[in-house]
This record gives C-alpha cells, sequence and structure tokens, in this order.
C-alpha cells in the first residue's frame, strides 16, 4: 500500500528549530516526527510512502534513503515547485499513488496521536465509497473546520469552517484515507482538498468520518509541540511503560536516551524527554521541557515548559520557563531568567528576557 | 579634645526605607554587615582626641538601639550616647537644643554628620584643613563633585576656588547652580551655635508676631541647610573640603546595596578581617563578601560579588547569591538564586526560586554619577528596582519573585513580578493582625497609583 506525507515546506511555525533542520526531522519524544508516522504506516501495511515537499532539503533526502534500506520500504519524494495547496500534491504524485487500485493513505506531517491505520483501512473497505476522514473531537471547535457527519454511518453531510455556534465538536484530523478514483477530481493547480474536493464528495455520498480514539495533536509549533509530548509520553506509558525512566529524582512520564548524562540531586519530569547525549548537571530541576541531541544543562538551572536545541548550552543558575525555546547551538549565559524568548541558533544570550520574545 | 554628633532621625523619617524599616530603625540596618551607623563611629572612634560620640534623634528608647549602644562601646572603646529629641528639631534645631551638652567638657571643634549617608569619612583630612585656615570660620563642609543633572538633587556649594570659601549655598535648587554638593558631614568649631542661636531668636519673633500660629511647624525647628548656611554663605564663615573619595545617600533599600559594595570594596584596607575567602571545605567566594561567623553555609554555594551574610543564616547547597544582602536567619534552600534583592530576617527561599531585583546603580561610566532617589511608581507601574523580602517572609520552591517588595510575615504561594505584596490569595486564613485580609481581595495586586507605605 501507499502513503503520500503531506510535508510542505518550511515549517515557520516551528521556528527557530526548523531554521536548522527540515520539520519532519525535528526529534519529537527522540524520534523525528516523521517516522512517528512512517514506522506506523509501514506496521499497517505501507511499502511506499510518498514524501510531497515544496522545499527540496539534501539533509532529508539522504535520511530518507536511510530510512528506506532500515524499513525495507520505497520512499520517493514529489517536489512542488510551485505552491499546490492541500490538494494539488495529490494529483502531482498521480503517477505513484495510482498504479494500482489500492486504496492509499494521505496525511498531515504535523499530527501525532495513536496512528490507527489499520482501523481506518478497515473501516474504508467497509463503507467501499472513495475517501474516509479521521476526525477527532476537541474542546474549542470554533478555533477549526468541524465535521457534521451521520452518527452511526460515518456519513459526511458537510463541513463548516470556524463555526459561530456549535455545530459539531469533531474536527478534521488531518489524516485520510482514499480509493485511487479520487484523483480523477483533483487538477494539477493549487487547489484546496477542503474547501473544493471534499464539499462535493460529501454531497455525493463518497465522504465517510472515522471517529479518533485517544490523543491528537498538531504540534507544528512549540507550545502544541509540548502539550503533544505530554500526551504521547502519557500514551507510552500506558502502552510500553518500560521505555520510561523511573527511580529517584525522576517524576511522572521521562522519557530518557541511554546516552544521556544526568549529575547529582537533579529533579526530573513530569513530562521530560533528554535526547542522545544531553547532559544535565548536577542540581538541575527540569520539567515539561524537550531537551534535543547534544544539549547541556548546567547546575542548579530550573527549566519548566522548553525546547533547548542541538548542541545548545544552558548556564548554570538559569530560569527558563512559558514556552522558551533555544534553536541550535544557543549559549545562554549563567544567572538569567528567559520567559517565553524565542532565540534562533547560534545565538549567545546574555542579558535575561523578562518578557515573551524573539531574540535574532 | 573633639566631639561628634550623628544626627539618626527618627520613625517617621527614613520611609522610603520601608518594609525594612518596620523592623529594625534604619540607622541600625546592616551595610557591609555591621550596623549603618556603625561605619560613622568607627571613623569617629579613630581620630585623636574623639572623647565622646553622640547620637540626636527622636526615636523612642528602644532595645535595638540600647543593644548597639552597649556593644558598640565596648567593641570601640569610646563614649557612646544616645540624646532624644522630644520632637523632630530639624538638622539644626537638635543640636541647637544639646548644645549644652555637645560643648561641655570644651571640644574645640565637633564633628557633625547625618546618619544615613555611605562615605570614606576622611575626618582627618578635614581636621587638618580646617586647622590649616585659622580665624572667623566657624566650619568646615565636606563636599563632593556630582554631575550636572544630579547636582539639583542635592544641596549645592559655590565655592571660592583660591580660599575654599563657600560663597553661595542653595539646598536642591531647580536650575543648576553647581557641581559641588553637599555630603551631609560637617566640623563645626562652637562659634556656630551662635549663627543658630541666631536663627532661633528670629524664628521666635515671627512666631510670636504671627496673629494665628501657623501649623505645627515650631520655633525650634531650624534647618541647618536651608536656615543657617544660606545665611552663613559668602561671610566667610564657611569653608568647604572636597573629596574624591567616595560617597553616597541612603535613601532607599536599592541604595543600601549599593553603599554595601562601597564599604566592602573598604573593609581590604580598614577591615580585611571582614572579607571571606574561598577556603577548603567552604563556599565560592567572588569579589568582596562578608559572612557572619555563625552563617552556615554549603561548600558548593557560590557568593559575592558584593553579597552579606548575617547572623545565623543558613544557605544550602548550590545557592548562589549576588549584590544582595541577606539578613539574620534567613534560609536560602537548594539551588536557589537570590540576586540583587534583600532578603529579610528570618524569611525562607524555597528550592530553585529565583528572587531577583533590578539594580538601580549610578552609571558607571560616570565617575561623578550618584546613586538615583528613584520614585517608587513610573509610567503608572512599579519602577523595576531592588527585590525586598520583609522579614518572615516564605518563598515557596521553584517560583520567581522580580523586582517585587513583599511586606513582612507574608507566605507567598506562587511567581510575582514588579508587584508589592500587601496581602495575597482568598485561601489564606485571616491573619488576626491584619485587618486588610478580611477585605477579600485578589492574589498579587498590581498597583498603578501612588501608595503610602
Amino acid at each position: 500500500m501507499k502513503a503520500l506525507i503531506l510535508v510542505g515546506g518550511y515549517g515557520t511555525r516551528l521556528r527557530p528549530l526548523t531554521l536548522s533542520v527540515p520539520k519532519p526531522l525535528v526529534e519529537f519524544c527522540n524520534k523525528p516526527i516523521l517516522l512517528h508516522q512512517v514506522e506506523a504506516l509501514v506496521k499497517a501495511g505501507v511499502n511506499h510512502v510518498v514524501l510531497a515537499v515544496s522545499y527540496m532539503s539534501e539533509l532529508l533526502e539522504r535520511e530518507m534513503r536511510a530510512q528506506e534500506e532500515r524499513l525495507g520500504i520505497k520512499i520517493s519524494l514529489s517536489h512542488e515547485k510551485e505552491p499546490l495547496g492541500t490538494a494539488g500534491p495529490l494529483a502531482l504524485a498521480r503517477e505513484l499513488l495510482s498504479d494500482n487500485d489500492e486504496p492509499f493513505f494521505v496525511l498531515n506531517s504535523d499530527v501525532i496521536c495513536d496512528f490507527p491505520f489499520e482501523d481506518m483501512l478497515k473501516f474504508h473497505k467497509h463503507h467501499g465509497k472513495e475517501g474516509t476522514i479521521v476526525v477527532t473531537k476537541v474542546e474549542e471547535p470554533s478555533k477549526y473546520g468541524v465535521v457534521v457527519y451521520e452518527g452511526d454511518t460515518g456519513r459526511i453531510h458537510r463541513f463548516v469552517e470556524k463555526p459561530q455556534v456549535f455545530v459539531s465538536n469533531k474536527i478534521n484530523a488531518g489524516m485520510y484515507i482514499f480509493t485511487p478514483s479520487v484523483l480523477q477530481r483533483i487538477q494539477l493547480r493549487p487547489t484546496s482538498i477542503e474547501k473544493e474536493i471534499f464539499p462535493v464528495m460529501a454531497e455525493q455520498g463518497h465522504l465517510y468520518a472515522m471517529e479518533l480514539q485517544g490523543f491528537w495533536m498538531d504540534i507544528g509549533q512549540p507550545k502544541d509541540f509540548l502539550t503533544g509530548m505530554c500526551m504521547y509520553l502519557q500514551s507510552v506509558r500506558q502502552q510500553a511503560p518500560e521505555k520510561l525512566r523511573t527511580g529517584t529524582g525522576f517524576h511522572g512520564n521521562v522519557l530518557v536516551d541511554p546516552t544521556a548524562v544526568i549529575g547529582q540531586n537533579c529533579s526530573i519530569g513530569p513530562n521530560v524527554t533528554l535526547g542522545a547525549g544531553v547532559v544535565l548537571e548536577d542540581g538541575v530541576r527540569i520539567k515539561r521541557c524537550t531537551v534535543l541531541k547534544g544539549a547541556r544543562v548546567r547546575s542548579h538551572s530550573w527549566l519548566e515548559s522548553c525546547i533547548v536545541g542541538w548542541s545548545s548550552s544552558v548556564g548554570q543558575w538559569v530560569r527558563m520557563e512559558n514556552v522558551t525555546v533555544l534553536g541550535e547551538d544557543v549559549i545562554v549565559n549563567d544567572e538569567l531568567y528567559l520567559n517565553g524568548a524565542n532565540v534562533l541558533p547560534h545565538k549567545s544570550i546574555t542579558d535575561s528576557v523578562p518578557e515573551p520574545r524573539i531574540i535574532m | 579634645m573633639l566631639k561628634a554628633v550623628i544626627l539618626i532621625g527618627g520613625p517617621q523619617k527614613g520611609t522610603r526605607f520601608r518594609p525594612l524599616s518596620f523592623e529594625v530603625p534604619k540607622p541600625l540596618f546592616p551595610v557591609a554587615g555591621v550596623p549603618m551607623l556603625q561605619h560613622h563611629i568607627e571613623a569617629c572612634a579613630k581620630v585623636p582626641g574623639m572623647k565622646e560620640i553622640l547620637l540626636l534623634g527622636f526615636y523612642q528608647p528602644n532595645e535595638e538601639l540600647n543593644r548597639f549602644l552597649m556593644t558598640v562601646q565596648q567593641e570601640l572603646k569610646v563614649s557612646v550616647r544616645y540624646l532624644q529629641e522630644f520632637a523632630a528639631l530639624g538638622t539644626a534645631g537638635g543640636i541647637y537644643h544639646f548644645r549644652d551638652q555637645i560643648l561641655s567638657g570644651g571640644p574645640s571643634a565637633f564633628f557633625l554628620m547625618n546618619a544615613d549617608v555611605c562615605s570614606a569619612f576622611p575626618l582627618l583630612e578635614m581636621l587638618r584643613f580646617h586647622g590649616n585656615h585659622g580665624d572667623a570660620h566657624c566650619g568646615v563642609l565636606l563636599g563632593t563633585t556630582a554631575n550636572r543633572t544630579q547636582s539639583l538633587n542635592y544641596g549645592c556649594i559655590v565655592e571660592n576656588q583660591q580660599t575654599n570659601e563657600v560663597l553661595h549655598f542653595v539646598e536642591k535648587p531647580s536650575t543648576f547652580v553647581s557641581d559641588i554638593i553637599n555630603c551631609g558631614i560637617y566640623l563645626f568649631t562652637p562659634e556656630i551655635f551662635g549663627h543658630i542661636g541666631a536663627v532661633f531668636q528670629r524664628n521666635q519673633q515671627d512666631r510670636l508676631q504671627e496673629e494665628q500660629p501657623q501649623g505645627r511647624q515650631r520655633a525650634e525647628v531650624i534647618h541647618l541647610e536651608q536656615d543657617v548656611f544660606t545665611e552663613l554663605a559668602g561671610q566667610q564663615r564657611l569653608r568647604v573640603y572636597k573629596t574624591q573619595h567616595f560617597w553616597s545617600q541612603i535613601k532607599s533599600a536599592g541604595s543600601a546595596i549599593y553603599a554595601s559594595r562601597l564599604y566592602l570594596d573598604q573593609y581590604k584596607h580598614t577591615h580585611p578581617e571582614r572579607l571571606a575567602s574561598s577556603a577548603e571545605g567552604g563556599p565560592k567566594i567572588i569579589g568582596n563578601v562578608y559572612i557572619h561567623p555563625t552563617a552556615n553555609i554549603d561548600p558548593t554555594a557560590v557568593l559575592g560579588p558584593n553579597v552579606s551574610i548575617g547572623k545565623g543564616v543558613c544557605i544550602g547547597a548550590g545557592v548562589r547569591v549576588r549584590e544582595s544582602i541577606v539578613l539574620h536567619g534567613a534560609t536560602l534552600q537548594d539551588h536557589s538564586c537570590v540576586l540583587n534583592s534583600i532578603v529579610g530576617w528570618d524569611s525562607t527561599v524555597g528550592k530553585w526560586a529565583r528572587v531577583e531585583g533590578t539594580p538601580s546603580d549610578p552609571n558607571p561610566n560616570d565617575p561623578y554619577a550618584k546613586i538615583d532617589s528613584e520614585t517608587l511608581f513610573r509610567d503608572g507601574g512599579l519602577t523595576p528596582s531592588i527585590t525586598i523580602l520583609g522579614c518572615n517572609v516564605n518563598i515557596p520552591s521553584e517560583v520567581i519573585i522580580r523586582n517585587s517588595i513583599v511586606l513582612p510575615h507574608k507566605d507567598l504561594n506562587r511567581s510575582f513580578k514588579n508587584q508589592i505584596i500587601l496581602y495575597t490569595q482568598l485561601q489564606e486564613p485571616d491573619h488576626p493582625l491584619d485587618s486588610a485580609s478580611r477585605t477579600r481581595s485578589s492574589s498579587g495586586l498590581s498597583f498603578k497609583n501612588q501608595i503610602i507605605l
């Protein structure tokens, strides 16, 4: 089976991290975002993944070659030279996707959840129509586009974009499965799948909704990246608790790469991910954070709700909070206070940032 | 034979030093590890021929003052007495009222100084300067140089460059007069009382001639600066001795930290035994640090520069303290960080907590810049300044207290920034002495209008 992952462009909402590394390769809970999706797809029987990108990256290409080998599947890159919207990339990859009649998956690359690909396939084959959209329940539906569908069959009636009054609390979770005949509906030009393709399919009774069980998050921006991390770690606790680190000094769900080094008298967690080669010196208190590969947090510092970029160094007695994000190779001097600072790569921070702002 | 008189004020004075002055009279607040006044007294005790030191003020007799008097006399072997004014009599009214006591024993001259200044006290130089020019002069004012803008906040002295005579004196002018400012440290001969007496007589006359007595101003209230110096200037009675050594006012808590730095630096020459140094099994010391011998400090702590640690203070593992004063009995728990702050008596700072203020130091690039007497509010908000924890304040673990003033006997339960914390959350049980807590207010009030502390 095949899958198309809409990777898109520069990943601007996840800057400064995406200034150093293409978004699909940013590690989420110690594994590149893309790999979470690809591995789940492979498990469901996918043997060919197409990445729809609008910005070519050598790094991405190289990494994908390596994964092809490792997973024993084929990975192609479909490069849109001009923006094609959310449906256009499907037309671009038409050849790759339609060489047989098997349904194919389409995913938004920012989505993290307990991927239900096997269930999707079953559900899709059961109703036998052209398209299935996975929906998820949210607390504040009016921030999104909601899906209105029949509860028992899943048949979609319509979509409503950012409704003013309550219509439904289910939104598009960014995961689809389509029968190849869908490709005939899409032309090779900038097209919005939500606005142009889906409404027609819904009208014709060809679009069905499958409700997602469990957690869901769009991790395309730092705040949501951290929230998604908390949800994912909780799901790891339920399904594979041996992967989490426990013991004195560890609280709640903590994921630690085996090569990370942790000093004395640290207090770690809940909801912390420490990447490969990360060093936490003595007396560090860290919660609700992701520390990326090779970074160092020096002694007695206090971090909450932060992302520490690759190879960065946080000084002694530093306090960082409120979704502070350090890009790659950032140095934070001793004794500073960072509140919601967004720091671009290779920067040295020598003064406190008491109110949220971007440091270039 | 010489004497010294130190004006120490009273509870209504020094309100900018609240909430610290709620616990201890401001002149006894520790600066560089010892009470503010002790620096004056030590300097006076070093002058040969110094017979006795008189403290003049209108504090009611209290325990701290008595204890201080006893200790300082024992340690320095000099006579120190407290003379209580029956009311606030102004900077000249007090000494005039007690002139007989001051002149008893026939001193040839006496020093007069304000308690709330921090100085190198060049008293011997002032004496020599005075001795060199005999005759009708009755006083030497210690002066120092300020920058043009800041000079307006002080008494300004116009000097005859050849004779060092005071030609003109204006207290806090509204336009620039002179960049030589009055330090509040003087050397007078007994003749000064003649001049003060003249002012007193004149005030009495004016009052007797008034139809209705105006307000609470008594005839005995005489201000040295406004009433006496302005008169004597230009009459070849006063001279100014200019010093380049350090000098600063101590009006607000922020200036106490600045003054500490100046005195700690001076300790290198005058009291090297008061400066701590990194030793085996002890904390790491950076720059000038004072540590009371009874303080208990973990060897992994890092202290300094410009830190004073008081009696019985406990400092845990991995604590960082910089540019701060930690008062008696306080506890700083593991991994906490205290910067540009004053931690009050018996307060506790929790683990990994951060207590941080904003320094209000004078511009280091301007050698004549003085510390600003900051206003509490600016542009509708609290001016960023030193963070002060009053006595018996408890800061929980892992929070940040930044640019805030916490009044005494408070248990905080979250982070605060740029606030004056008078009372906290709804769930707090009524404190019997705190009538304000009955008006169920929300936590962490932000004050936008003037508040009277």
